[in-house]
């Protein structure tokens, strides 16, 4: 359980994070999204109790951060920005210094050791120094010491950031398998990441919390939401593509429609979006394979993450 | 206490893991040598002790132990390892504690390497063992209170040049606190009583009664008050920048 009342932090005059509040219980997984200088590290810095705030409380698993924080750091696995590690250590020595601070059993180090080192693949690199590492591997070196000693509470920034595809994939399927009984708080600016992994996502913007939703509603927010894509050959004429417009928007319940030229390849790509509440996906099918369209795919869209990010934080990205 | 002792032993290993541990061990020894016997005219004296050896440590240390003591808090908060160390559930005062104690075993180290010139001394003449020990032994707090100054200054800066030259300084106007160099300048503008306090919490005066042989409570208590200060403004300091 992780709870944040009113968080607020004061840099000089400038405000970086302002009244947020907030709660992740256990099985939740929490993505935290924000453009760059939203206030997403500090915020989790002062809930991982390694930034006082200037006013407001948070707490781990109902120890508060500032007058309990050593009970409250117990409950914690966190992973700060940029997965700093002793770079003179291997990760090897470093984990074992680790399981050593924490007080884990020799018994239990050695298993939980073996755990972490299988999952995220470490054992290549176990006894090289963690400064001449590359960038995945010390993020998993990262994740191997915020998971280590088991904690309930889980806090990362950034865990899949500097990863290739595959280990990106690894490391969501790994969180995902871990999340049953543990409180997981991660911040991202991949939406893939909220997508695929995330149970709830706040969207926090010059420090305000602007959005509390699922993935799932936030992506029905996106105009695309239900909208209808129609893959279509390159090689198709010109009056067959004028046509098959004009029928879409024949459709009942079709208010727009959006067409990307093809890039030689591709072929065309005609996006037919409905008017609120109206259900298009049916029809639009129906009439392409009935008139015979050359199409190569006709899907339903759930709605972009995307979009409704830029919706949401405008294009004030960038800014501190 | 796991704690104290995990962060103390990575702490001590991380001295050993660059060639600046090797390349300071040698550097050390060979100065406080070529001190001793040459300009302190160990052999000249025709005496069997080691006070000229000792009388160059405040100044040996003057540039050696902020040399030790610059990485201390400055490496890590450049590095950014700070941020998982004050996550850990240890308190702040326990890992002061533990890598001010890891940097003091190492310049016990180096200074437990000198053991030849004792060798040498008994070898060549009888001299008084306990004057030596107690020499040793104000060597090792005289070090111990340059470090625990180094310590809160490192934990001010994240450049460790900073955390270097602001160690050398306030080492050298605490050590020359009971010279005349010192002491003249102060009593032209200020009053007597505060002239006398300066002049009583030099390193140098409390060395140099140690190092006479004389094992005084007062000397003692000085120096663990110094070390302790300066470790406790250590704690403030990080405490301080966190609510920053």
């Amino acid at each position: 359980m992780i709870e944040a009342n009113a968080l607020t932090k004061r840099f000089g005059d400038t405000v970086a994070v302002s009244g947020l509040s907030f709660t992740v219980s256990p099985g939740e997984i929490l993505g935290f999204l924000g453009p760059n200088g939203a206030g997403k590290s500090t915020t989790l810095r002062m809930i991982a109790g390694f930034t006082k705030a200037s006013s407001g409380h948070a707490s781990i698993g109902g120890h508060d951060v500032a007058s309990a924080p050593l009970a409250a750091r117990r409950q914690l696995g966190y992973l700060p920005e940029g997965a700093p590690a002793w770079p003179e250590m291997t990760p090897h020595g470093f984990l074992q210094c680790l399981a050593r601070i924490r007080g884990l059993s020799p018994a239990l180090a050695r298993s939980r050791l073996h755990y972490t080192i299988e999952r995220l693949q470490l054992d290549s690199v176990l006894h090289q120094r963690i400064d001449t590492l590359s960038k995945g591997f010390k993020r998993r070196v990262g994740l191997a010491q915020a998971l280590l000693h088991d904690p309930p509470v889980l806090i990362l920034d950034e865990p899949t950031d500097g990863l290739d595809p595959n280990q990106k994939h690894e490391v969501r399927s790994l969180i995902k398998e871990i999340a049953a009984d543990k409180t997981i708080l991660i911040s991202t600016h991949l939406l893939d990441d909220v997508r695929l992994l995330c149970t709830r996502a706040l969207i926090i913007h010059q420090g305000q919390l602007v959005t509390d939703a699922t993935p799932q509603s936030l992506a029905a927010r996106s105009r695309f939401h239900q909208a209808v894509t129609l893959q279509l050959h390159a090689d198709l004429l010109e009056e067959d593509l004028e046509l098959i417009i004009q029928l879409i928007h024949a459709v009942p319940g079709v208010k727009d429609i959006d067409i990307q030229t093809p890039s030689q390849t591709q072929g065309y790509q005609i996006t037919a979006f409905p008017a609120q509440g109206q259900e298009i996906y049916a029809a639009i099918r129906e009439l392409a394979s009935q008139a015979d369209w050359p199409t190569q795919d006709v899907r339903l869209e759930l709605g972009r993450l995307d979009d409704v990010f830029r919706q949401i934080t405008g294009n004030s990205q960038g800014q501190p | 206490m796991n704690g104290f002792q995990a962060l103390y032993r990575r702490e001590l290993a991380a001295y050993f893991s660059t060639p600046l541990a090797y390349l300071f061990l040698i550097i050390f020894l060979v100065l406080s040598g070529a001190f001793g016997f040459w300009l302190g005219g160990f052999y000249e004296r025709n005496q069997a002790d080691l006070s000229p050896f000792f009388m160059f440590h405040p100044w040996l240390y003057l540039m050696l132990v902020p040399a030790v003591s610059m990485r201390l808090w400055a490496e890590e908060r450049h590095s950014g390892s700070i941020e998982l160390l004050l996550t850990l559930p240890i308190s702040t005062a326990t890992a002061v504690l533990a890598k001010f104690f890891a940097a003091w075993t190492f310049i016990g180290l180096a200074l437990a390497l000198t053991f030849p010139t004792w060798l040498t001394v008994n070898y060549l003449g009888h001299p008084d063992n306990g004057a030596i020990l107690a020499s040793y032994l104000g060597s090792f707090i005289l070090a111990g209170s340059y470090l625990a100054i180094g310590s809160a200054l490192s934990a001010n800066t994240r450049s460790q040049v900073i955390a270097f030259i602001s160690s050398v300084t306030v080492c050298l106007l605490l050590l020359l606190a009971g010279q005349p160099l010192v002491l003249d300048a102060c009593r032209a503008w200020l009053p007597n009583p505060l002239v006398d306090a300066i002049s009583a919490i030099s390193l140098l005066s409390h060395f140099q009664a140690i190092q006479r042989g004389v094992l005084d409570l007062r000397d003692l208590i000085y120096f663990a008050l110094t070390i302790g200060t300066w470790l406790w403004a250590t704690t403030v300091v990080i405490d301080h920048q966190q609510a920053d």
